[in-house]
């Protein structure tokens, strides 16, 4: 355990720090709702004219949208300010010197930057759209209260995409120390993660011909997978293959980071002075 | 009057000439913005695959209004920079006060602030949807419809800028930037990139009377398409609704004449 130690701790002082931002994340509220408002209008204007079952029904819709809404901070689309802070200003040589695994390291404080706002942001997400919709008089629009396996399905689900979504997050931290900047991969990277993972349009919902390519790429384990998990779209009986598919990515991509990192580090030019 | 644009255009031939220095950071921004917005129609394209139709609507309609919303914002987004960052750039570092002893309107000086070469991703975007949708839709180009069309586009770029000065105005209050006018300006391109008719009654509401998104965007494009509006409206009202677009401007700009008096300076 207390080998474990540092790298809790770097998670614990970076939530503490993260937390701080409440105006940001009451905007962050207001926008979401919004957001998963206009998506579900136009998603039930499709839905009405649908001819013949689909891929999801109009539940699972709108469970996939809300989740998709107050989850949205744990998708891997930005990099941390900070970290970008510590590459161009040569900091990131304090790094080097700790008596720690770099990447577990830069890991940890990764999680915390991953997950931190995302609980926050979460919470008055949920309530409102699980309880206060009904409250209005607007049930079908709510967030369905899941089935207990579809909870704890879920629960594992979004567990292995926050360990999923740090890789991949912290895969676009090591990039910098090529690129220094970290302008390019906060400008590429939404536009994948957004369509892939499915929070533009839920992934059954692309053509059939699609479904192959988009059920083996990694960002399906983002959303797509615990977010039908939870409505029980993906029965209970296959989440555990479904879960283990996010986690075997995981693996791959943590592999290739700390490739890079041993590479990066090798030919690594501090910056500063 | 004249001068005044004359200024700003020296603004903006300043900053294309800086923007320009930074060439490969231009050319990854603008195809940031190009894939991003892009990315917005293959979802799009999916749903149409997959339902055929949208309420009615087909998808080349539809295209249609993504492309108008699309190149409108773009427009206004790479006028508005200076507004973007206005309480972390001007108000929290006490730097508007420099503006406010020049011989000229802040709000001129703060329009030429930048004048935002990557934006040129999203318009070549939109543009692209546009040419695609008018083609598809057979539209015959007659001199009133694209009268109207140059209306609806300048109204919507009015009405954008409006809403950025707006946001600006917020920080005579708070100091810092606030991201909540995002909801209006991202989600109001996100809302109008769709037929209004789908929407609820409610948002219908808003988005025609309180901020009037539905009249630079939705109203003028359905007399553009020479279709019969869902919701009723006759096609003078369509052609005259863009001007409330540059009403909103106005009274954005007298607001933010309020904001202007009651600043005082943070001093640092």
């Amino acid at each position: 355990m207390s080998r474990l130690a540092p790298y809790t701790a770097v998670v614990s002082a970076r939530y503490r720090n993260l937390l701080q931002y409440r105006a940001a994340a009451f905007a962050g509220f207001v926008t979401q709702l919004f957001w998963g408002s206009i998506r579900l209008m136009i998603l039930a204007a499709f839905y009405a004219a649908a001819e013949g079952p689909q891929p999801m029904n109009m539940v699972e819709v709108v469970a996939y949208v809300w989740l998709g809404q107050a989850l949205l901070g744990m998708l891997p689309w930005n990099t941390d300010a900070d970290f970008k802070e510590q590459v161009t200003s040569g900091a990131v040589a304090y790094d080097l010197l700790r008596p720690l695994d770099l990447y577990g390291y830069w890991y940890a404080r990764t999680l915390a930057f991953r997950t931190a706002t995302t609980t926050l942001r979460a919470v008055p997400m949920v309530v409102f759209a699980m309880l206060l919709l009904p409250a209005f008089g607007l049930a079908e629009w709510a967030l369905p209260v899941p089935s207990v396996t579809g909870l704890i399905g879920f629960l594992a689900a979004i567990t292995a995409a926050a360990l999923l979504s740090t890789a991949i997050t912290v895969l676009a931290h090591i990039s910098m120390l090529w690129t220094l900047s970290g302008e390019g991969v906060d400008r590429i990277l939404p536009s994948f993660v957004t369509i892939l993972s499915g929070m533009i349009v839920p992934l059954p919902l692309f053509p059939d011909w699609m479904q192959p390519f988009l059920s083996w790429q990694p960002f399906r384990g983002l959303c797509d997978v615990p977010y039908r998990i939870y409505s029980g779209n993906i029965p209970i009986t296959e989440a555990a293959n479904e879960i283990a598919f996010t986690l075997a990515w995981t693996v791959v991509i943590v592999w290739f980071g700390r490739f890079l990192l041993s590479r990066g580090v090798r030919r690594l030019v501090v910056q500063g002075g | 009057m004249v001068d005044t644009m004359a200024l700003l255009g020296r603004y903006f031939g300043v900053s294309i000439r800086a923007q320009l220095q930074y060439r490969a950071s231009f050319l990854l921004n603008a195809t940031g913005q190009f894939v991003n917005s892009g990315i917005e129609f293959v979802g799009l394209w999916a749903l149409f695959d997959r339902f055929g139709h949208l309420a009615g609507w087909t998808f080349a309609e539809v295209a249609f209004f993504y492309g108008v919303v699309n190149c409108t914002f773009a427009i206004a987004d790479a006028l508005t920079t200076g507004f973007d960052r206005f309480g972390s750039h001007y108000v929290k570092t006490g730097d508007f006060d420099r503006l406010l002893l020049r011989p000229r309107p802040a709000a001129l000086q703060l329009a030429g602030h930048e004048f935002a070469l990557r934006r040129v991703g999203r318009l070549l975007q939109g543009m692209i949807v546009l040419a695609w949708a008018t083609s598809a839709l057979d539209i015959p180009w007659d001199a009133a419809r694209v009268a109207l069309l140059t209306l609806t586009v300048t109204g919507g770029i009015a009405f954008f800028v409006g809403l950025m000065v707006l946001q600006a105005t917020l920080c005579f209050w708070t100091t810092e930037s606030l991201e909540i006018m995002n909801v209006l300006t991202y989600g109001g391109v996100e809302t109008a990139q769709y037929p209004l008719s789908i929407y609820h009654v409610a948002f219908r509401r808003v988005f025609t009377f309180v901020v009037p998104l539905a009249c630079i965007g939705y109203f003028p494009v359905v007399a553009v398409l020479g279709v019969d509006d869902p919701l009723g409206t006759g096609r003078v009202f369509q052609a005259l609704a863009p001007l409330a677009g540059v009403a909103f401007l106005g009274l954005s700009l007298v607001v933010w004449s309020v904001g202007v008096r009651r600043y005082t300076s943070t001093g640092s």
